[in-house]
C-alpha cells in the first residue's frame, strides 16, 4: 500500500474502525479450533461431558496429554503416540535431508549448466508435483515389497524422497535462476569446476531457499497420511496414522480430551516450525505460484 | 605472434546466426574495443573468447595455442563483468584470491598478489568487507582487482562501466586507461558506448548483426568510416546524412543539395578526396555525410574568415551544452545538426549563415550504404 | 547463457575437449540423471503400471488377465463412484470459490496499512501448517452435535438451534467444505497478498491523481492485475480438492454411509481394503485424467513464462 494522503473525515475513521473489527473477528474464527483443541485437551472428561465447548477448564490437568503420549489405545495396542511420534521423526529427518540435497544439486545443474534437454528434463520432473498420488499407490506397494522395504520406515523415507524431489528441485531451480549467471561464469574463469562452484559460490548464498525447502519438506512429510496408511506396518506408522487410529478406536469410553491432546501432539512440531519460521513457510507455499 | 587470434568464428542459436564469420587478431598489449548496438553479437563474441559459449565453427588461438575447445578455466583469461559478479558470501580479499586458490598458488604468493592489486586499485581498506558493503564504484574496483590478481594473458571487460553513474563512469574510464598504459596488458573490451570506445581503444571493432563492419584505430573509425552505419554510430551528436546529387568530372566533382529554393546548394568535392569509384555515380543520388563540427558560423563580429561554401539557412532549435552550442538548422525539407562555439549568438527562428568544411566530408552510396569517397 | 546451445556436432568435437572439459560437459547431466530416472520410473512408469492394472480383473492381488475397459464400465455404473464424483464437484467447487473470495477479501483488507499485520497474517495462515488429519479430528469435535457448536449455542438458550451437518447424509459434504476452507483460505490470502504487494505502487498514485475512489481502484485496476494469481490459486486448490483424502478419513471416514466419499477415498477403499485392485486402479486413472485436464494449460503457461523469465 501507498502513503497517499486520504481524507480523514469521521466517516473514514468509522470505516477504519470497522475494518479492524472485521479483521479481529476473522482472526478469532481462525483461532477457534486451536483454542478448542487446547482447552479440551486440558479438561477432565466429566467437564467435557457437561458441555461448554469454549468454557475454561475448572481444573487444569495434563492427564489427557500423558495418556495420549503414553497409554492411549491406537487400534489393538495401548502404548500411546510416543512410539509413532518417534517413527515420524526417524522418517522425516533422512527424507528431508536427502530430498533437499538432491533438489539443490538438480536446481544448480538445471540452471547454471544448461545442457540440451534441461528444460524438458525439468518439466518432466515438475510433473511429479502434480500427480494424484493415488495413481502410484499400488505399484509402489508392490515395489516396496520386492525391495524388502514394505512396512518399514526406510520404505517411507524412500517414498517421501522420490516424491519430494520434484518440489525441492522446483524451489532450488526458481531460486538459482535469479542468481546471476555472470557469477558462475566468473568462477569458471577463476578455474573452479562443477562441485567447487556449488560448494564455494552457490551454497553460501542458498540459506533462505534451503530453509524454505527444509520447512516445506518437513511439514509435508510430517503431515503425510496417505503414504503412511498405505505403506506402513504396525511398527512403522507415522504419528498421523496413529492419531487417526486413536480417534477411531471405539473400545471403551470416548475420551475427547485424549483425542485433542493427541491432535496437539501430532500438530505441535509443524506449528512450532510455522511460528518460528513463518516467513519461509509462506515462501515455500507461494514458490512458483506468484512470480517475483 | 598475436595474443589472441580468432579465425572464421561462427555461432548459431537454433536457426539464428549470432556470429557470422568473425576473424580478428589482437597484438600483445593491445586495447581492443568491440562496440555496437545491443544484439550485434559483441557479448556473444566475448563469451566465446572466454569459453563460456562454445562456437559453432571456427578457431580461436591464445598466444598461438589452439584453445577452441578448452574450458574457461584452461584458457588463462580473466573477465570483468557488467554486474561485477562478485561472490557475495566472500570478503573482498577472498574474492580476489579465489582464482589463485583454485589454481593452487602458494599462500605467500596469494598474499603478495592481494597486496599488490589492492594498492594498485586503492582498495586496501576494503579488503575485509563483503561486496554488499561496497558502493558501485568500489565493487567495480574489486572486480578489476579479481581479474588483475591472476595476471592472465588476456583481460576481457564486458561493459564494465555501464552500471555506474555518469561522473564515476568518466573517472573509472580514465583509471582503466591509466592501468592499461602502466601494465601493458592485452584487453578486449565490450561496450555500446561509442565515447568509451573512442577514448580507451587502441583499435575499435564496430559490430552489427554478427559481423565486424570496420576494424581500425579510433581516428580511422571516426574520420574514415567504412559505411553509413559506422559513420552514424560513432560520434555524438550523430553525423548528418544529406541527400545530394553528384555532378562534374574527375578533378572537379560537385554535389548539389536541394535546399528548397530555386537554386540548389552546390558544394565542390575536394580533389584530394576523390576516388575512382565516383565517376560511375555522376548524375546519380549519393548520401553526403557531414559531422556537426564540420560547420562553422559566418559572423562578421568574429572577425576571422573561414574557408568553405556559404550556406544561408534558419535556426530552429538551440541546445547549449555548456562547452558549445548544438543547433538544429533547416536544410530544405529536413534538418541538420550543427555544433558551434559557445560565443555564437544564434537565436531560434532567426536566419544564420554557415560555412561548410568539405575537407572531412564523406560520401556514401545510398542503396548499399557503403562508402564512395 | 540464455538459450541452450545449438546442436553442436558432438561427434566431431568430443575428441577435441581436454579430459576435464569433457567431464565438465557430462557432470551436470550425470547429477540430474538419477532424479530423472527416478521420475521416469516412479512417476511415469507407475502411471502406466496403474493403467495396465486398470485393464485387468485384479482383485486381492495384482494379476494380469486383461479384460479391456470393463473396469471402467463397472466404475461408471458404480453408485458409490458416482456419489464420490458428484461429491468432488460439489466439494471442489464450493471449496475453491469460497477460498478465493475469502482469501481475496482478507488480502485486500490486510493491505490497508494495518497495524499488527504480521500477527493477523500468521493467525490466518497457521491452519495450513497442520496435518489434515489434525484438522479433521478438531472439526469432528467442533461439529459434533452432542458436544460441539450445537450444544454450545443451545447452552446459550437457543434450544431449537440445530447444526448437525456431520451426521446428516445430505449435509455432511458441506461440513467437509467448512473444515477445508478453514485450512486453505489463509494460504489463498497469502497468495493474493503477495500478488497485491507486487503491483507497482505508482499505479495507486496515478489512480489517486485521477481522483478514483479506493474501491474503484481495486475493482477496476487491482483485481484485474491479480488474474495470474487467481489462475495459480485455482490450480492449486483444485489439485488439493482432487487429492483430498486425509480430511475425509479423519472427519467423516466417508460417512454417514458413503455420503462423503470422494474419488480419493473410493480408490483407497477399493484398492486396499475391498480387494478390488482393478476397479481401484481405474478410479486412480480417472483422478489422473481430472488433474491433467486442469494441469496441462497451467504447466503450459508456467513453462512459457519461465522461458521469458
Amino acid at each position: 500500500m501507498d502513503n497517499i494522503i486520504r481524507r480523514r473525515t469521521p466517516g473514514a475513521r468509522l470505516l477504519r474502525a470497522g475494518l479492524y473489527a472485521l479483521l479481529l473477528v476473522m482472526a478469532l474464527v481462525y483461532l477457534l479450533p486451536l483454542v478448542v483443541m487446547v482447552l479440551t485437551s486440558l479438561k477432565p472428561l466429566e467437564e467435557i461431558r457437561a458441555g461448554g465447548l469454549l468454557s475454561l477448564p475448572d481444573s487444569l490437568t495434563l492427564a489427557a496429554w500423558l495418556k495420549a503420549w503414553g497409554t492411549a489405545c491406537t487400534g489393538m495396542r495401548c502404548e500411546g503416540l510416543s512410539g509413532y511420534f518417534m517413527n515420524s521423526v526417524s522418517i522425516v529427518i533422512p527424507a528431508v535431508a536427502i530430498s533437499t540435497l538432491v533438489g539443490a544439486l538438480n536446481g544448480y545443474a538445471l540452471t547454471k549448466w544448461r545442457f540440451r534437454g534441461a528444460n524438458l528434463c525439468f518439466a518432466m520432473l515438475l510433473f511429479g508435483c502434480f500427480i494424484p498420488f493415488q495413481v502410484v499407490l499400488m505399484p509402489m506397494a508392490q515395489t516396496l515389497g520386492w525391495l524388502g522395504l514394505a512396512s518399514s520406515t526406510s520404505g517411507l523415507v524412500l517414498v517421501h524422497v522420490v516424491y519430494g524431489i520434484a518440489f525441492t528441485t522446483l524451489f532450488f531451480r526458481n531460486y538459482y535462476v535469479s542468481v546471476p549467471d555472470e557469477m558462475i561464469s566468473a568462477a569458471k574463469l577463476d578455474g573452479a569446476g562443477f562441485f567447487r562452484i556449488f560448494w564455494r559460490i552457490l551454497l553460501p548464498v542458498s540459506g533462505p531457499i534451503i530453509t524454505v525447502s527444509v520447512i516445506w519438506q518437513f511439514t509435508q512429510i510430517w503431515n503425510d497420511f496417505l503414504f503412511g496408511v498405505a505403506f506402513a506396518g504396525f511398527d512403522s506408522q507415522p504419528v498421523t496414522v496413529a492419531l487417526n487410529n486413536l480417534v477411531n478406536t471405539s473400545t471403551g469410553v470416548k475420551e475427547y480430551n485424549v483425542d485433542m491432546a493427541g491432535a496437539m501432539i501430532a500438530a505441535l512440531p509443524t506449528l512450532v516450525v510455522y511460528v518460528l519460521a513463518g516467513k519461509y513457510f509462506v515462501r515455500g507455499l507461494t514458490a512458483g505460484s506468484v512470480k517475483g | 605472434m598475436s595474443a589472441l587470434e580468432i579465425r572464421n568464428v561462427r555461432k548459431t542459436f537454433g536457426t539464428t546466426e549470432v556470429l557470422k564469420d568473425i576473424s580478428l587478431a589482437i597484438d600483445s598489449g593491445e586495447f581492443l574495443i568491440l562496440v555496437g548496438p545491443s544484439g550485434c553479437g559483441k557479448s556473444t563474441l566475448m563469451n566465446a573468447i572466454a569459453g563460456l559459449e562454445p562456437v559453432t565453427a571456427g578457431e580461436m588461438l591464445i598466444g598461438g595455442e589452439d584453445v577452441t575447445w578448452r574450458t574457461p578455466a584452461e584458457r588463462d583469461i580473466a573477465m570483468v563483468f557488467q554486474s561485477y559478479a562478485l561472490y557475495p558470501s566472500m570478503t573482498v580479499r577472498q574474492n580476489i584470491v579465489f582464482g589463485l586458490e583454485v589454481r593452487k598458488v602458494p599462500k605467500a604468493e596469494r598474499e603478495e598478489a592481494v597486496a599488490r592489486v589492492a594498492e594498485l586499485l586503492q582498495i586496501t581498506p576494503l579488503l575485509d568487507r563483503k561486496p554488499s558493503q561496497l558502493s558501485g564504484g568500489q565493487r567495480q574496483r574489486v572486480a578489476m582487482g579479481r581479474a588483475l590478481a591472476r595476471e592472465p594473458q588476456i583481460y576481457l571487460f564486458d561493459e564494465p562501466l555501464s552500471n555506474l553513474d555518469a561522473k564515476l563512469r568518466v573517472e573509472m574510464r580514465t583509471e582503466i586507461k591509466k592501468l592499461h598504459q602502466r601494465l601493458g596488458t592485452t584487453i578486449v573490451y565490450v561496450t555500446h558506448d561509442q565515447i568509451e570506445a573512442m577514448t580507451l581503444a587502441d583499435r575499435i571493432a564496430v559490430m552489427r548483426d554478427g559481423r565486424i563492419l570496420q576494424l581500425g584505430t579510433p581516428d580511422e573509425v571516426y574520420n574514415d568510416p567504412a559505411d553509413i552505419f559506422v559513420a552514424g554510430f560513432m560520434g555524438s551528436p550523430s553525423m548528418n546524412f544529406i541527400r545530394a546529387t553528384l555532378a562534374g568530372q574527375p578533378g572537379s566533382y560537385r554535389l548539389s543539395v536541394d535546399v528548397g529554393g530555386e537554386q540548389p546548394l552546390v558544394l565542390p568535392w575536394p580533389a584530394e578526396r576523390e576516388t575512382p569509384a565516383l565517376v560511375r555515380h555522376v548524375g546519380e543520388p549519393v548520401t553526403l555525410g557531414l559531422r556537426p563540427e564540420h560547420f562553422s558560423e559566418e559572423d562578421a563580429r568574429l572577425g576571422d574568415r573561414i574557408e568553405g561554401t556559404l550556406l544561408n539557412t534558419t535556426t530552429t532549435v538551440v541546445e547549449p551544452t555548456g562547452a558549445d552550442l548544438l543547433l538544429r538548422v533547416a536544410l530544405g525539407e529536413s534538418e541538420i545538426t550543427v555544433r558551434l562555439g559557445p560565443k555564437s549568438r544564434a537565436v531560434p527562428g532567426e536566419p544564420i549563415a554557415l560555412r561548410v568544411d568539405m575537407s572531412r566530408a564523406v560520401l556514401f552510396e545510398p542503396e548499399t550504404e557503403s562508402r564512395l569517397a | 547463457m540464455s538459450q541452450t546451445d545449438s546442436p553442436p556436432r558432438r561427434g566431431a568435437n568430443a575428441g577435441r575437449h581436454s579430459l576435464s572439459g569433457t567431464l565438465e560437459r557430462v557432470l551436470p547431466r550425470l547429477v540430474v540423471a538419477p532424479s530423472f530416472a527416478v521420475a521416469l520410473f516412479f512417476v511415469y512408469g507407475y502411471m502406466i503400471w496403474t493403467f495396465v492394472l486398470s485393464l485387468t480383473g485384479s482383485r486381492m492381488l495384482p494379476q494380469y488377465d486383461f479384460v479391456g475397459f470393463e473396469q471402467y464400465a463397472r466404475l461408471f455404473a458404480n453408485e458409490r463412484w458416482n456419489v464420490a464424483a458428484t461429491n468432488l464437484v460439489i466439494f471442489g467447487g464450493l471449496f475453491i470459490v469460497i477460498c478465493l473470495i475469502l482469501g481475496l477479501v482478507l488480502a485486500i483488507l490486510l493491505d490497508q496499512r494495518i497495524r499488527q499485520e504480521g500477527v493477523l497474517r500468521t493467525i490466518y495462515l497457521y491452519p495450513m501448517a497442520l496435518s489434515l488429519i489434525v484438522t479433521g479430528v478438531v472439526w469432528r469435535w467442533i461439529l459434533n452435535p452432542g458436544l460441539g457448536i450445537q450444544s454450545l449455542v443451545r447452552g446459550w438458550g437457543f434450544e431449537d438451534f440445530t447444526f448437525d451437518w456431520l451426521v446428516d447424509p445430505d449435509m455432511a459434504i458441506y461440513a467437509l467444505v467448512i473444515a477445508a476452507v478453514w485450512q486453505a483460505s489463509g494460504f489463498v490470502m497469502a497468495l493474493f497478498l503477495a500478488g497485491l504487494r507486487s503491483i507497482d505502487d505508482s499505479l495507486f498514485k496515478a489512480a489517486a491523481l485521477d481522483g478514483a475512489s479506493l474501491p474503484r481502484v481495486y475493482w477496476r485496476i487491482v483485481i484485474p492485475c491479480l488474474r495470474p494469481v487467481v489462475f495459480s490459486a485455482v490450480m492449486i486448490l483444485a489439485h488439493i480438492a482432487i487429492k483430498s483424502f486425509d480430511l475425509v478419513m479423519a472427519l467423516t471416514g466417508g460417512g454417514p454411509g458413503y455420503a462423503t466419499d470422494l474419488p480419493a477415498t473410493f480408490m483407497y477403499a477399493h484398492t486396499f481394503t475391498r480387494g478390488q485392485i482393478g476397479l481401484g486402479s481405474a478410479s486412480a486413472i480417472m483422478m489422473l485424467c481430472g488433474v491433467l485436464a486442469i494441469l496441462v494449460p497451467y504447466l503450459y503457461s508456467e513453462l512459457r513464462g519461465s522461458k521469458h523469465g
